[in-house]
Formats: structure tokens, C-alpha cells, sequence
């Protein structure tokens, strides 16, 4: 089996998630139960159907959980990854791995966490994954303890070596603002943000300010995976797996540890093997949904993806080119930043239904067609999607 | 800590900035790791380096994120690359926070910051 015959062997065809709020009383696993089901409804697919569950690490979930609550009296699949904020990436090549070799048919991937009611980044509380010893015991002792101060360093660096601003990192804030206040599900909805805002907004560990960081927020999604010839008879439309790749970071033990700070290599590498399985090149994406831990993981996607040269996302953003309407359009849900974290689920279900129409007519890209979709990790790891209808 | 990083903390506490150095091919090495990725030998000895290099990045942290840091904000953080291409990271003095810059000179120095504890930190070379 060569990497380029996945190529639109597989199809998600379910979606659904829950509320994105900051405050629940449900539990993660009941988050999680309530997209689950919602997805395989979305898919019309029984839940007696489902033989392999990809629990989320960071949601703390297992896939003896999923099978006592959905009914499932067998699997034939179970795999959990481990590479942080992309790992959803991840579990789709997997579960389509799965499927297209015949071992799994229908997979139920379901992503999330309660990142405001108990695992807060600006509270220390979130879960350090083990991956992360080295930080742990060389760089946590000097005072640098959560993702913003990491990332903030190679920020920095992009601004050293290319001139980018604080500004040009706030454009994307302020477009993900725009695009949630075109989605009713989303934290941030009515809530409207300028740029002049964003410069208002607290430092939190230069250059990166309060509205460059992601939101604390509780909620889950849920997607169903299934080959192309099952999917054909689901309730809705398939949506094509065309393309993927993950690709990781060298060395992967700290940012501060790479050659090349601004670079994200394994999104890059990831990005050039779904571009060669899919058979398509960035022109050919129609909107992006890139993972947006802070503002600056859309500058460092934009640029490892190849939508624009190494450091020149800054004037890229500027010119509206991510805004709806513009030349491509990213994080039409608003993202991470403004949307809801949801480890990155959120980005392809989005995708998903820009696919089929399904969102606001505001914020739906004219023409839609084939949607990228970018998961990226603390240690430069990355997953791509590449989705067509 | 453990049976691997033992050893640059034990340096640390003589005052001695020491990273792992191959036995077999003279590649040097840090963060800790049991094999030696340039030619996988498992062979290596703690080497002492000197202390001197360039921030090659850094942010100043505003916000204390855990409770020990909320005397220190706002308190800038670097990440050093030393002038053998060995990378460390590093708070810098509080007299550094306004001063810090990409490319700006710095030096180790020896933080006993408890008994048994030694922490190798980094600051602005100053002219004389």
C-alpha cells in the first residue's frame, strides 16, 4: 500500500460538537458522549457500527469508556496519540490506516478537553505530556512554564529575522474575531474585537499579548471516519480524506533546541506529504483551518505550508488575505483564538461543513471545494488534512 | 533528575557548566540523552564548557505562572546558544529585563539557590 493510495479511500462523514463555553457542569467524558453521538447522527451510522474508538490523551479518555456508553461490544481498533495539539491530525491518518487496510470500518474520533473548568494553561493546571521531560527539568527551573512563553521566543525571532510586527500578529486575531462574530457557537460571538484592542490587551510574555493567545474554554467535537464505499450510503454527502501527513520536530525535546526557531518543520513536512498524496499544491486550497495556539502559529503555518515564502506571512496578513473574502480565507469558525480550544477538532469540522454548506451563508467561502486542515504540537510536530466534497 | 542529568547538576554545584560529549565520535550534546544521535555510540563522558554565547531569542514574561515567579515579572527569559552551538535556556538578571536583545553577549553564572542545589543561570556580558 503506497502513501498515495489513501487518497480519497476514506471520508468523514459525521460531525457534531457541543457547546463551546467557559464553565460546565458535565464532566469531559459526557462532553465528549454528547458529540459522539451527535456525530454518528450526523452520519446516520448506528452506533453498533463502530468498531474503533481514537480516545484523546490530553481529554484523559480511554476506549473502554466510549464502549460502555455507546453499546460497543467489540473493537477491532484503538490507538491514542501523543504528539499535543497534533494528535487529531495524527488519529485520522490512523484511522484511516485502519480502515483502508480492512481492519477498522468505522472509526469515532472524539477531541476535547475542559480547558476552563480544570485544565488551564494560565493556571499551570493543564496536563504536561510526558514527551516534555526535558523542559521539565532544564527550562521550567529558569521560570519558562507554559506554551506563551515558549512560543513568545520564537515570535520574537520571527520579528529579529524578518521585520514581522506586533500588529501583523494581531490581524490574525482580529480575523478570527471577525469570522466568530459570523458564528453563533462561538465563544467570542457578539463579542468584536480591532486591532487597536489587540494592542490594548495585556502583555502576557512579549511579544505575545492576551488576544494572541487561544481561549480557555470547555467542549468537545466528535468526527466519524469510514471508507469511501460505506460512505456513499450515509445520511449526508461524503466529505474525501484526499490527502494527509504528519510530520515531527528535530530535535524534539524543546523549541529552544531548534536550528531554526521560526520554521515549523514537521508542519512543513506533513504539509508536503498530504500536498503529494491529494495531488494539489496551496493554490489549490480554497480556505485554511490552521491551528492557532497563539497568533503566531498562523504566520509559522502560513509560511510551512507554503502560502507564502519564509517571512512573509506578516505583510500577508496585513493585506486581509486571511479574512473571508479574501485571498485565503482561514479559520472561517474563528479558530481556536476565538472560536473555542478544542485541540483542533473544531478547525476540520469546520472544514467539514464549509464543505457542505452547512455554515452561516456569512461566513461560507464562495466556490469551496478542497479545505487544509493544520494541527500543530509544542515541539513543531504537525498533522495536515486535506478535505474535498 | 535521574541516573542520566545527574551529572550536570553535580557540576553545577562545583560551579561547572558541563554537557555530554561522545566518547566515540566528539560530538557534543545536551539535552541529556543515553545515545549519541550523530553515530548512536552509548559511550560519553560530562565535558566542561565555557560559559559564553549569544541570547538567540527571549521573551519578558509579564504574567507569574506559578507562584515562586510572581516576585520575579516581569523577568526576561532566554534561550542562550552558547558559542560551541550548544543551546540552554536561562532567566536573566532582573538589571537585564529592559536591556535584553537577540544577539546581546551573556554569561554563566552559579545560582546556589539551596543547599544541595545549584542552578546555572545567564547574564548580560557588561562592558567593563
Amino acid at each position: 500500500m503506497s502513501a498515495s493510495s489513501l487518497r480519497d479511500a476514506c471520508a468523514i462523514v459525521g460531525v457534531a460538537n457541543t457547546a463551546y463555553t467557559r464553565g460546565t457542569e458535565q464532566s469531559t467524558l459526557q462532553l465528549h458522549l454528547e458529540a459522539s453521538v451527535g456525530a454518528l447522527a450526523d452520519a446516520g451510522i448506528a452506533p453498533s457500527e463502530v468498531d474503533a474508538v481514537m480516545p484523546h490523551d490530553l481529554g484523559d479518555r480511554c476506549a473502554e469508556e466510549f464502549m460502555v456508553n455507546l453499546g460497543l461490544t467489540d473493537l477491532t481498533f484503538s490507538s491514542t496519540m501523543h504528539t499535543g495539539g497534533a494528535s487529531f491530525g495524527s488519529a485520522v491518518q490512523s484511522a484511516c490506516l485502519a480502515v483502508a487496510a480492512g481492519i477498522a470500518n468505522v472509526v469515532l474520533i472524539p477531541f476535547g478537553r475542559r480547558g476552563f473548568s480544570e485544565q488551564r494553561v494560565s493556571t499551570s493546571t493543564a496536563k504536561m505530556m510526558p514527551a516534555l521531560y526535558s523542559i521539565q527539568e532544564f527550562e521550567k527551573p529558569y521560570g519558562s512554564l507554559v506554551g506563551v512563553q515558549w512560543f513568545a521566543q520564537a515570535a520574537q525571532r520571527h520579528m529579529y529575522e524578518y521585520g514581522t510586527t506586533s500588529e501583523q500578529f494581531g490581524q490574525v486575531a482580529v480575523a478570527c474575531r471577525k469570522h466568530a462574530n459570523l458564528n453563533p457557537n462561538a465563544v467570542m460571538y457578539s463579542r468584536p474585537m480591532t486591532l487597536e484592542d489587540h494592542q490594548a490587551s495585556k502583555m502576557i510574555s512579549s511579544p505575545l499579548r492576551m488576544f494572541d493567545c487561544s481561549l480557555e474554554s470547555d467542549g468537545a467535537g466528535a468526527v466519524v471516519i469510514t471508507s469511501a464505499a460505506r460512505a456513499r450510503d450515509c445520511a449526508k454527502p461524503p466529505v474525501y480524506i484526499s490527502g494527509l501527513g504528519e510530520g515531527h520536530g528535530n530535535p524534539p525535546t524543546s523549541i529552544t533546541q531548534k536550528r531554526e526557531m521560526t520554521f515549523i518543520e514537521g508542519l512543513h513536512s506533513a504539509g508536503q506529504r498530504a500536498y503529494a498524496m491529494a495531488g494539489v499544491t496551496p493554490a489549490d486550497i480554497d480556505c485554511a483551518q490552521l491551528y492557532d495556539g497563539f497568533t503566531w502559529f498562523v504566520l509559522g503555518a502560513l509560511e510551512a505550508l507554503g502560502f507564502c515564502g519564509k517571512g512573509e506571512s506578516g505583510p500577508f496578513v496585513e493585506r486581509g488575505c486571511i479574512e473571508l473574502g479574501g485571498e485565503l480565507p482561514v479559520n472561517t469558525h474563528g479558530g481556536l483564538l476565538s472560536e473555542g480550544h478544542v485541540s483542533g477538532i473544531n478547525h476540520a469540522i469546520e472544514a467539514v461543513r464549509q464543505l457542505r454548506r452547512e455554515v452561516e451563508p456569512a461566513r461560507q467561502v464562495e466556490h469551496c471545494e478542497t479545505v487544509l486542515v493544520s494541527n500543530e504540537g509544542d515541539m513543531h510536530e504537525g498533522s495536515v488534512l486535506i478535505l474535498h466534497r | 533528575m535521574n541516573e542520566l542529568t545527574a551529572g550536570f547538576w553535580d557540576a553545577a554545584r562545583r560551579h561547572e557548566l558541563v554537557v555530554q560529549r561522545c566518547d566515540a565520535c566528539g560530538v557534543l550534546r545536551h539535552y541529556p540523552q543515553y545515545l549519541c544521535p550523530q553515530c548512536r555510540s552509548d559511550a560519553w563522558s560530562w565535558t566542561p564548557i565555557e560559559g559564553r554565547g549569544i541570547v538567540y531569542s527571549f521573551t519578558v514574561t509579564h504574567r507569574a505562572f506559578g507562584a515562586a515567579w510572581a516576585e520575579r515579572v516581569p523577568y526576561a527569559v532566554a534561550t542562550i546558544e552558547l558559542d560551541n552551538g550548544i543551546r540552554m535556556l536561562s532567566d536573566l538578571a532582573a538589571d537585564d529585563t529592559d536591556d535584553v536583545a537577540i544577539g546581546a553577549r551573556v554569561e554563566v553564572w552559579f545560582d546556589d539557590v539551596g543547599d544541595d542545589v545549584t542552578l546555572p543561570r545567564f547574564r548580560l556580558v557588561r562592558p567593563e
